[in-house]
């Protein structure tokens, strides 16, 4: 009713003497040296537009937006879409939060309109149209991986239907990102990889890292601060971690070229605002940047209080002399610790022997003195069968029961379990939630090729409002006025933070596949040949046919047969 | 493959082994974190504590503390789902610093490389045997063995293969592979291809049991040599022990061998650095794996590293001696079931045809109630033996265990004793009947988990089990069974091996030995799980004394 409204609002604006609806492009890379020695590269480029593609408003004229993105959205009445594709694992404990977080292996959710009538087909269709786009294995998505989670996955745009029966989310943890994944990606950008910050992205270096994850987002957002109207916008962005000792030969000193192996000469002519991020929080303690800048910019990033050195590409100044731009980072010293995340999960299966075994999901709360609840997600295939009543969730060693429990068994081969729950984390603690499971065993066609190496189960996702770093330090020494910081200000107090924990390999009990096969084919082949020729001799009879007699004679026949003579 | 080619590396990993060379072992924990970190790695330890049954005076143990120490090499963009182990104990004194260095040169080499597609984790176990379960019920968190232990805080995903290294000594001439572990469970052969194939391919002198391989197969002399060298895997296997770290792993269906580098006084010397290389390229090799290895032999007997004995050629050789004890229950179960011949009076013994569950029943329950005993008493008597006689708790628990063994003999007088009646004719074919098929069941379910064992067991029960009758001449025949009973059997194994090993003992030095096998089986159960002593105590030996019974029917 809202869209409605919004396209009635609309639609005079489209009658202004600028009938091109308008849109806008903008990049920007953030670099956060990681006290590890290791180097972190953000990118997020965002294309935002004001159209509208539902309501059988035929969209066809083009600009920035990618058309087929553009095109997904109207057919299949998708009213939000996150796509991501990972290679590695984020290692929360080194390397902090990252700003956009993704689980290993490629991970699906999205929201459709209230108008889809059957959101199963739609989504079938839809993953099979998106496997074709971004070039993945995304047809692999089927009843069996997908799930509606209750709680979880709330729309990022906005709109207030919340009915997660709209809902789908589902994760590939096997599937592997490499470049096949990436030139489609580049190519939904304006430019391309020909100029601005994407002719950095070249895949000999980006999958030459320690971590990479590339996604796409898609939601409508409000065109203005009154949200008369909507438009969309879509994110695309890369992350990529840099290892010290593979990449960076060991020494701490990192520079784009050194990154990309390429240097920067031009901003994309398309984008309105072309940006660089230097994380210098720490600086000058740690480390030297160069070439200087004056432009410093101050941001609330994951619940701290960050500065950033800017570089803006659009300004020729900053190019330089030699028209090219080449950051150089250099540590000074090692010395210093991170600032420990607060929240961070991992998982793991304990137990041995191919029958039953028990996931244990950890999740750690560092906050010196604030609980805070947090909701997980798991996904777990139907063949490993659990056995929900030996839920247990334990923290500081005593029963910690969970507010909220949302628990979907599986049924075989149609769908996996699902289980959210929301846990109130104590202070400075470790949350252990375990599970046991029995391993189904499969029906002989439903190993995958390689059985041995085992099955996979997708990450655990926990998501959470984190009290922010900020917030903690009641005694700041920072200059701030005092009158604006005895109570806690709510939009700084706390953040919002999603935690994937590492996906499962479960091996199953697999049948010794080359013996059944050898007895199969030697059997069949025994009993086709050999027994099949010996019966057949055995039981045919064997006759020596007449030559059929001519038409002449069969009518002689017929009529001594009448006559009661014996035929010829 | 360039390990070590970098002369910058070389100097490196030698300062290294230069500077092991000052005893550090006793686990230099922090040491160890610390240079683990700047290699690198994600460093974690776990801390254990363990109090043995008894105290372990092979290994002067009693209350074990200690810290193990372990880094993660992080694959590049890989998600934490599957790893490798290299794993060096880190015993008190400098026993096996070499390898400790080694590892940690390893490590420092692997980190730079990018190929890795699985975690690779460098573990340093304290107290060999029992950090490394330590370790492995915290990384599978089990506890099937009552250790205490702290939870391990990093993980790579299911483990995929290890190995175990162990340089006994400075100068090295050949490297041994280790493959027998706990309850003679074996790696996959695949996996004892693979460091066949590395030494052919580096040059490097390979062995196993210590025994180099000989090309000579068609002589005598050459015949023989394989022979020996099998025989001894038997009896390793036999033992259920694990005979390197590595022996742990296999519960957990994890493919692992211990290598061991020897000094065996040959001229040619084998260097650090193809040791190094050695492991470089199986690791390699097991990174590279797709699946877990399968499809290869798990059951197998070596008579050298490059020939192995399958399956299907051993256990017929098990299978007919336990046919022996089918056919002879056969026997026993036609003489049962016809009639007895009337006499000459025609009056049929109407007492024979009906023996009563009783007779059977009552020595059944009383054997095992002794195997019971053999299992439960040692173990909770020693400080009431301690007190009452001048001997140490280890010697309390093994000469508790064979007093106990001893006072089983005494049995069939006291069996008897507890019947109404007579034993009859009839009554003793039932209960040889009985203990024919139980013996069959048994040794054939433990010839299936562990070969070794059950053939060894075999050899020496199934003529006890065949001839014995109630009938035979007293004194010989109980002289014959008492040589051929479980102990007996573990003590001439005992000598046996040294012979094989060529190191024969004296009679009372292979007597002291006779204990200390005895203590270490006790041991091995209470620490690592090891089902020889509870199978022994609690189904061989109750087996054992019902043919005993039977020879004293009365």
């Amino acid at each position: 009713k809202q869209n409605a409204a919004a396209q009635k609002q609309a639609e005079p604006a489209v009658l202004q003497p600028t009938p091109q609806p308008k849109d806008d492009f903008q990049e920007e890379l953030v670099v956060r040296p990681l006290h590890s020695g290791d180097i972190y590269a953000s990118f997020q480029f965002r294309t935002l537009w004001e159209t509208d593609f539902m309501r059988g408003n035929k969209v066809s004229h083009y600009r920035l937006f990618p058309k087929s993105l553009g095109q997904v959205i109207s057919k299949f009445s998708v009213r939000e879409l996150h796509i991501s594709f990972t290679q590695g694992y984020w290692r929360t404990m080194q390397w902090g939060q990252p700003y956009l977080p993704s689980p290993p292996g490629a991970e699906l959710w999205v929201w459709f309109q209230d108008s889809v009538t059957d959101v199963d087909a739609t989504w079938k269709e839809l993953t099979n149209v998106l496997s074709g786009i971004f070039c993945a294995s995304l047809n692999f998505i089927d009843s069996t991986n997908t799930v509606q989670p209750s709680a979880s996955f709330k729309p990022l745009g906005i709109g207030n239907v919340t009915d997660h029966r709209f809902l789908r989310y589902a994760t590939l943890p096997r599937e592997i990102v490499c470049t096949e994944n990436l030139t489609p990606w580049k190519k939904l950008l304006p430019c391309g990889s020909k100029a601005g910050l994407a002719v950095l992205l070249k895949s000999e270096k980006l999958f030459h890292s320690s971590f990479h994850s590339q996604a796409v987002h898609i939601r409508p957002v409000c065109q203005d601060w009154q949200c008369k109207t909507t438009s969309w916008e879509l994110r695309q962005t890369l992350n990529v971690v840099f290892d010290l000792h593979n990449s960076g030969q060991g020494k701490r000193e990192w520079s784009l070229f050194k990154m990309f192996s390429r240097t920067l000469t031009e901003a994309c002519p398309l984008a309105s605002s072309s940006k660089i991020y230097i994380d210098i929080t720490d600086n000058p303690e740690q480390f030297e940047l160069s070439p200087a800048t004056s432009l410093l910019s101050q941001a609330m990033v994951l619940g701290d209080r960050r500065t950033f050195s800017v570089y803006d590409l659009t300004q020729q100044d900053t190019f330089g002399s030699v028209r090219s731009l080449n950051l150089l980072i250099r540590w000074k010293s090692t010395e210093g610790d991170m600032l420990r995340p607060l929240l961070h999960a991992e998982r793991y299966v304990a137990g041995y022997g191919l029958q039953t075994g028990e996931i244990h999901t950890l999740m750690y709360n560092h906050h010196p003195y604030r609980s805070f609840p947090v909701l997980l997600l798991d996904s777990v295939p139907w063949y490993l069968r659990l056995y929900i009543h030996t839920l247990t969730v334990t923290s500081k060693g005593k029963d910690n029961k969970p507010s909220y429990i949302h628990y979907q068994p599986s049924k075989d081969r149609v769908r996996p379990h699902l289980l959210e729950m929301l846990v109130q984390l104590p202070p400075n603690s470790v949350t252990e939630v375990t599970v046991q499971f029995e391993r189904a065993l499969l029906k002989w066609t439903e190993y995958t090729p390689d059985p041995n190496h085992g099955f996979y189960v997708g990450s655990s996702v926990i998501s959470s409002l984190v009290p922010s770093t900020v917030a903690m330090d009641t005694n700041s020494t920072r200059e701030r006025p005092l009158f604006s910081s005895f109570f806690p200000c709510k939009e700084e107090s706390s953040y919002f933070v999603r935690v994937y924990t590492e996906p499962l390999l479960v091996n199953l009990p697999t049948p010794d596949f080359s013996m059944p096969y050898n007895v199969i084919c030697l059997t069949c082949t025994v009993v086709a040949v050999g027994y099949g020729s010996l019966y057949n001799l055995l039981t045919r009879s064997f006759q020596i046919e007449e030559p059929s007699p001519g038409l002449a004679k069969r009518i002689a026949n017929v009529i001594r047969k009448m006559r009661g003579v014996p035929p010829l | 493959m360039g390990l070590l080619s970098d002369p910058n590396r070389r100097r490196a990993l030698i300062n290294l082994l230069t500077r092991l060379n000052a005893p550090i072992c006793g686990m230099p924990v922090e040491w160890l974190v610390k240079t683990m970190q700047a290699r690198g790695l994600e460093v974690y330890t776990q801390r254990f504590s363990r109090t043995l049954p008894f105290p372990d005076e092979n290994k002067e143990r009693y209350m074990v503390k200690g810290t193990n120490v372990y880094g993660i090499l992080r694959a590049p963009r890989a998600p934490r789902t599957e790893a490798l182990v290299l794993s060096a104990p880190c015993t008190p004194g400098d026993n096996n610093n070499q390898a400790v260095g080694l590892l940690l040169g390893l490590a420092q080499y692997f980190r730079n490389q990018i190929y890795w597609a699985k975690d690779i984790i460098f573990l340093v176990n304290d107290h060999d045997l029992i950090g490394m379960q330590a370790w492995l019920e915290g990384y599978h968190h089990t506890n099937t063995t009552g250790m205490d232990w702290s939870p391990l805080q990093g993980r790579g995903g299911s483990i995929q293969a290890a190995l175990s290294l162990e340089l006994s000594s400075d100068v090295v001439t050949s490297m041994d592979l280790v493959l027998e572990g706990l309850n003679g469970q074996l790696p996959n052969l695949d996996l004892a291809n693979l460091f066949y194939a590395f030494c052919q391919k580096i040059g490097v002198l390979c062995t196993i049991q210590g025994k180099l391989q000989r090309n000579d197969w068609d002589s005598v002399s050459g015949y023989s040599h394989a022979v020996q060298t099998m025989m001894l895997m038997v009896m390793k296997q036999a033992s259920g022990r694990p005979w390197g770290d590595h022996g742990l792993f296999l519960r957990y269906h994890i493919e692992a061998a211990t290598i061991k580098g020897i000094n065996s006084f040959r001229q040619y010397k084998t260097d650090a650095t193809t040791i190094g290389r050695l492991l470089e390229g199986m690791y390699r090799k097991l990174n590279n794996l797709l699946e877990r290895l399968h499809q290869s032999y798990f059951f197998y007997l070596m008579p050298s590293l490059s020939h192995f004995v399958s399956i299907g050629y051993y256990m017929p050789a098990f299978g007919l001696l336990a046919v022996i004890l089918l056919l002879r229950a056969l026997d026993l179960w036609v003489q049962l079931a016809t009639p007895p011949p009337t006499t000459e009076d025609g009056i049929a013994d109407i007492e024979q045809s009906s023996p009563g569950v009783l007779s059977v029943l009552t020595p059944l329950v009383i054997s095992h109630l002794t195997g019971a005993a053999l299992y439960m008493l040692p173990i909770r008597f020693q400080e009431m033996a301690v007190e009452h006689f001048p001997v140490s708790e280890t010697e309390a628990v093994v000469l508790t265990a064979i007093a106990v063994y001893t006072a089983g003999l005494a049995l069939p007088h006291n069996t008897h004793r507890l019947l109404s009646g007579e034993g009859t004719e009839q009554g003793w074919r039932v209960l040889k009947l009985v203990a024919l098929l139980y013996l069959a069941v048994l040794l054939g379910c433990t010839a299936l988990i562990n070969f070794s064992l059950g053939f060894i067991l075999a050899l020496t029960l199934v003529p006890a089990a065949a001839f014995v009758t109630p009938h035979v001449p007293k004194v010989l025949s109980a002289f014959v069974l008492v040589i051929l009973s479980p102990a007996c059997t573990l003590l001439f194994s005992v000598f046996f091996f040294q012979e094989l090993q060529e190191m024969p003992v004296s009679f009372l030095d292979g007597w002291l030995l006779y204990l200390s096998v005895i203590s270490q089986g006790i041991l091995d159960h209470f620490l690592y799980g090891s089902l020889v002593y509870p199978l022994i105590a609690l189904l061989v030996y109750p087996c054992w004394l019902l043919f005993w019974n039977i020879l004293f029917w009365k």
